[in-house]
């Protein structure tokens, strides 16, 4: 049982992790802002989720795991809203998103 | 051979204040090269954190956890630097406020936060 | 590099970076102070600043060569310093062998609570701590009194409306702010009554509680927040919490202690430390919540009685 939770916990940790680093990889290779914002606020909600659960597994004190759930819902709740305020505040300060491609680098 | 074990010894027993040190001069590059008051605050803030991390570097021990006293820990890290550095921060963040605040009056003032066009405003000629 | 926006997020995560490296060397309590402080409030007033000041550095000099020769000069002379110091986490060094093994051993016996840090800065350098926490009023009122803002009443319907307007627009982030906002307090009267505990106290729990009334004022406009947080009873708290630290000393003195001996505020020695440590840390999370509320609306203020004169001189 105990390498069970081992390993899926394990699991959840690196594919938090590669989301984490594929966001990362989306700030740098996008064209657009909102597109960028777009890539972090998916994949760093759902990485850090996915980190966190497996944090929870490994666990041995409910203390400690209720905290880890509070965190989690937090992070649920204020990454989507912060991108979107990002989002919005590019928009009303007059950032218009790139709707077509200005050089057609393979399509 | 035993004069490159020192050298090795006393690089990873030292690398630590080299990063300080590193730090500190960017900081202090900062403050003296550039005349924008906002970039000298900027310049100030990384001096005092640099301070900060030496500090809390020279407190750790190796092997040793954080200084809340557990059961079943017997090495704690020095928690006398953790007091000094909390108290620092918190300060720093207040002076930092108060120039900032300064430099929103200068602005003001001057219509300008360039250290040339100041000095050159104060005393024309 | 002449965006300060740019420049100033950068500091940001350079606050936010060192405060992981204060993780890593088990200094958990100065990483949840600078995490919050500096890679929180600083940045958040340095933007505050930026917006009044303007966002974009017109370099007049840049005289780089000599900086560089100066800055070589002290930067070799350091390291040469640093060849006697004692080596990174030896446990032998100097800094490791004479008062910190006093704290280790005895905070248990002589204060009662696990947390070190807490009891030294509370208790062992209780005197340091009120001196500090004089810092910070005196930052505030200092600030206060440079960019003092005008709290009358005044009929400022356009702001007003300005707020009403753009409602629908802001509707998630409002929603989701008063929905976050009691969650956000009560962490920081968590992290203030369970800095004996844990990682905490005063200082932290300070920035965190005006980090929400700042998140409030941010989000329903600093008119609606004065009316909420009243200004005058903000600056009223600075001082309550100085005036608490000292006369938890001063009630020391008249029980026949020395100034901020808390073995005598209680018949039990540990019992009174327990309630002394309580009250100051109590007094800094006041002081410190109530400075940082004020620099903030001070900040705040200023920018919005700019933006009416300039609008009253446009319409």
């Amino acid at each position: 049982m105990d390498i069970v939770i081992a390993v899926v916990s394990a699991i959840f940790l690196l594919l938090g992790g590669f989301l984490c680093v594929t966001g990362g990889v989306g700030i740098l290779r996008f064209p657009d802002f909102y597109t960028r914002i777009h890539a972090t606020g998916v994949t760093d909600t759902l990485g850090a989720g996915l980190i966190l659960i497996g944090l929870m597994l490994q666990v041995p004190d409910v203390l400690v795991l209720v905290k880890l759930v509070i965190i989690l819902l937090m992070t649920l709740f204020i990454n989507p809203v912060a991108t979107h305020a990002l989002a919005q505040a590019a928009l009303k300060s007059g950032l218009s998103p790139l709707l077509q491609s200005k050089n057609h680098k393979g399509g | 051979m035993d004069a490159g074990n020192d050298w090795a010894a006393a690089f990873f027993g030292l690398y630590n204040y080299w990063i300080v040190v590193v730090l500190m001069m960017v900081g202090f590059y900062i403050v003296i090269a550039h005349g924008n008051l906002i970039k000298k605050i900027i310049g100030l803030t990384i001096f005092q954190t640099s301070v900060f991390i030496y500090y809390i570097s020279m407190g750790n021990v190796d092997g040793g956890t954080a200084p809340i006293l557990a059961d079943n820990i017997s090495q704690y890290s020095n928690p006398l630097p953790h007091v000094l550095i909390l108290t620092a921060i918190v300060v720093g963040i207040a002076t930092t406020a108060l120039g900032l605040a300064l430099a929103i009056r200068i602005k003001e003032s001057y219509g300008t936060i360039e250290e040339e066009i100041i000095q050159g405003m104060d005393n024309p000629g | 590099m002449k965006d300060l926006f740019a420049v100033i997020m950068l500091a940001g995560m350079y606050g936010l970076l060192s405060a992981s490296f204060f993780v890593t060397m088990d200094a958990v309590d100065v990483a949840f102070t600078e995490a919050s402080v500096g890679a929180g409030i600083s940045t958040l007033l340095m933007l505050t600043t930026i917006s009044m000041t303007g966002r974009y550095e017109n370099t007049t000099r840049h005289r780089p060569m000599l900086a560089l020769v100066v800055v070589f000069v002290t930067g070799s002379l350091l390291i040469y310093g640093t060849l006697d110091m004692p080596y990174f986490g030896s446990a032998q060094a100097p800094i490791q062998l004479h008062v910190a093994p006093h704290y280790i051993n005895n905070s248990m016996s002589e204060i009662g609570i696990p947390n070190i840090v807490t009891s030294a800065l509370a208790s062992y350098r209780g005197f340091d701590t009120f001196g500090e926490v004089v810092v910070i009023f005196t930052a505030g009122v200092a600030v206060w009194a440079l960019l003092m803002v005008n709290v009358q009443r005044r009929k400022n319907t356009e702001i007003d409306d300005a707020n009403n307007s753009t409602h629908e627009q802001h509707f998630i982030v409002r929603f989701v702010a008063k929905m976050l906002i009691p969650f956000i307090l009560l962490f920081a009267l968590y992290v203030q009554f369970h800095g004996d505990y844990g990682p905490g106290g005063g200082f932290q729990a300070g920035v965190i509680f005006a980090a929400a009334i700042i998140l409030y004022s941010m989000v329903f406009g600093l008119n609606t927040a004065r009316r909420v947080i009243s200004q005058p009873i903000v600056q009223l708290l600075t001082a309550a919490g100085v005036l608490l630290y000292g006369s938890v000393g001063i009630v020391s003195l008249l029980s026949g202690g020395n100034f901020l001996d808390y073995n005598v505020l209680s018949a039990d020695p540990i019992a009174g430390q327990h309630l002394g440590i309580l009250l100051i840390e109590l007094g800094v999370g006041c002081t410190v919540a109530s400075v940082m509320i004020l620099i903030y609306f001070n900040f705040s203020g200023r920018k919005n009685d700019r933006e009416l004169e300039e609008h009253k001189e446009t319409t």
